[in-house]
């Protein structure tokens, strides 16, 4: 079972605001869907390897050259408030954390 | 030749056509922005049309001394594929306004061949669904029935494609999302093996599944939109250079195949009527000269469950990128930084987006990693070993592509698990990263039902050619009820 508080802390670890209705519906649904994928545990998976990436690749690298990049106007162009040159964001120094 | 004649041509008699100089590619570009403005008003399979683009690149291809291989071809492109300079939704308030800066390859590679944009289409928000009624512009509507869903996530490129509103579609697939939609619209959709399209420019969902795929009218348009998307592309390290140049196939018969029918995706779960199609299609298959064998995925039942954790976790690392800093929306009245990003985020997913972010946060949250995210690519591992075990007694194996016909709007948006299920048959290829292709098989009560057909990894020239084969064998000829409209 997910709990109320489940959902609360999952949410603020998601960086998401849920009204108290939402929570509720959230936890419900939750609880809904685990129970279905809990059936995993039936399996005995204790030999079994995990796959993280199905086609066989090794790890790829390239040359540390310097290579054009966007224009830093057309990279700033879709931000939502933009002040000489950077985006401009709220205080990121929280005095009283929640 | 007429308009009605132009939007009858498949994409590979089209671009004869437009070879022999039978026609313009304006003309063709002509036919199909009347059919869009015809019908899209009832369908929504566009979230916007280029017309005017549409025309200048119609223009430009006929300027030409020498028509490339997809000179005029006009395509709808799925919009969860950035483009420049065109706005690039994802179907979410998030990026409601968002201009991408650069262009997908597999778009690149299209536009080089001298595909023409059609416009972008509609989808559940991010790719995350199997109705489309996700999408936060509103649900796209079945050609065959309008009072019914076109399946999902891409069932804006799909219901384009059977509504003649456009030649030939792009689409993405991480559970399903090509092939179903496919299904429920009676077209083809095929998704390539992982690896073999770069997914450079395709906004992410769960990267380690998600594969872009062409969603056509016939199998051979099939096979000549997947000889353009695939190779290897620096930009994404995950792709690689397909070891076979992807042919049309010719037209032949099932002899010396054997098609392996995957016990534990027929009967149980699935529609009778589905059912029914689907073993008329097998008894055709094996007249055509198939040999036609009883194959076995005994893990298959976990792989809903696995997908369900492996594919909203990686969701919930991708969407970490939509903090309302660099693009897309921002919610105001914040006072720091953490608000804002809360405030935003609430503001701009969706109820669907917020609960896989959820599911997937939860799943890799201290205490459970193990339990759900470790034990499910575990079970990722029993499914490609089960597969790699069925192909050792079959060439291809086969399955109903979706337990059941379309379903009519709002019939499933109450209960997210009954939705989940829509996508049984299709899961499994994505967890071992295989080719699958859906093909019309027939019809049940009126709407369409497909054939799943999948194939070992890098198979697509031996999965085409016996697609090309089965789609002989059924002879699948009708098409949707269109009104002709005002």
């Amino acid at each position: 079972m997910v709990s109320h508080d489940d959902v609360k802390y999952v949410a603020r670890l998601a960086r998401l605001k849920l009204a108290d209705a939402e929570l509720e519906r959230y936890a419900e649904q939750l609880s809904g869907i685990l129970d279905h994928i809990n059936k995993i545990a039936e399996l005995d998976l204790e030999e079994v390897k995990p796959t993280s990436h199905v086609i066989s690749i090794t790890n790829v690298f390239r040359k540390d050259a310097v290579r054009p990049s966007a224009p830093p106007a057309a990279a700033l162009d879709n931000g939502p408030e933009i002040e000489s040159g950077a985006f401009r964001v709220p205080p990121i120094l929280d005095t009283e954390e929640q | 030749m007429t308009v009605a004649d132009l939007i009858k041509l498949n994409a590979l008699e089209a671009a004869e056509r437009l070879q022999n100089g039978d026609f313009s590619a304006i003309d063709l570009v002509e036919a199909y922005l009347g059919q869009i403005r015809r019908h899209d008003p009832a369908i929504f399979a566009y979230l916007r049309v280029s017309e005017e683009n549409a025309r200048l690149e119609a223009e430009a291809i006929d300027a030409a001394p020498d028509r490339p291989p997809l000179g005029g071809l006009p395509t709808a492109v799925k919009d969860v594929l950035v483009t420049e300079g065109i706005v690039t939704t994802c179907a979410s308030r998030m990026l409601e306004n968002y201009r991408p800066i650069y262009t997908a390859t597999c778009i690149r590679q299209m536009k080089r061949a001298g595909m023409i944009t059609l416009g972008k289409t509609n989808m559940d928000e991010f790719a995350m669904g199997s109705s489309t009624e996700n999408s936060a512009f509103g649900p796209t509507h079945n050609p065959w029935d309008l009072d019914r869903v076109p399946g999902g996530s891409s069932g804006g490129s799909a219901a384009a494609v059977a509504a003649r509103e456009a030649l030939w579609a792009l689409g993405s697939d991480t559970g399903g999302s090509i092939r179903q939609p496919a299904a429920f619209c009676g077209v083809v959709g095929l998704k390539p093996t992982y690896g073999s399209v770069s997914r450079y420019g395709l906004v992410a969902f769960a990267s380690s599944f998600d594969q872009v795929g062409p969603i056509t009218r016939t199998v051979n348009d099939a096979a000549l939109m997947l000889r353009h998307l695939v190779g290897k592309d620096p930009r994404d390290s995950t792709s690689i250079e397909h070891p076979e140049a992807i042919r049309v196939p010719e037209d032949r018969d099932l002899a010396g195949l054997r098609i392996g029918v995957i016990k534990e995706l027929v009967r149980e779960g699935i529609d009778a009527g589905v059912m029914a199609v689907f073993d008329k299609t097998v008894k055709k298959m094996a007249t055509a000269g198939a040999e036609v064998v009883e194959s076995s995925l005994p893990h298959a039942g976990y792989a809903l469950p696995a997908y369900y954790i492996l594919a909203p976790a990686e969701a919930s690392a991708n969407l970490a990128r939509f903090d309302g800093v660099r693009y897309g929306l921002r919610a105001g009245g914040a006072a720091g930084i953490t608000e804002m990003y809360e405030n935003t985020r609430s503001l701009g997913f969706g109820d669907e987006v917020k609960r896989r972010i959820m599911l997937g946060t939860y799943a890799l949250s201290s205490g459970y990693y193990d339990a759900y995210y470790g034990q499910s690519q575990k079970v990722r591992t029993l499914i490609v070993e089960d597969f790699q075990k069925a192909f050792d007694s079959a060439d291809l194996l086969i399955s109903p592509t979706a337990p059941t016909t379309a379903f009519r709007l709002g019939e499933k948006t109450g209960d997210p698990l009954t939705m989940y299920m829509s996508d049984i048959c299709t899961i499994p290829v994505n967890l071992a990263g295989l080719p699958a292709i859906s093909i019309p098989a027939g019809l049940s009560e009126g709407l369409p039902v497909g054939l799943q057909i999948i194939g070992p990894a890098f198979s697509e020239n031996r999965l085409l050619a016996a697609a090309r084969g089965a789609e002989l064998a059924i002879g699948f000829d009708a098409a949707p009820p269109l009104g002709e409209g005002s």
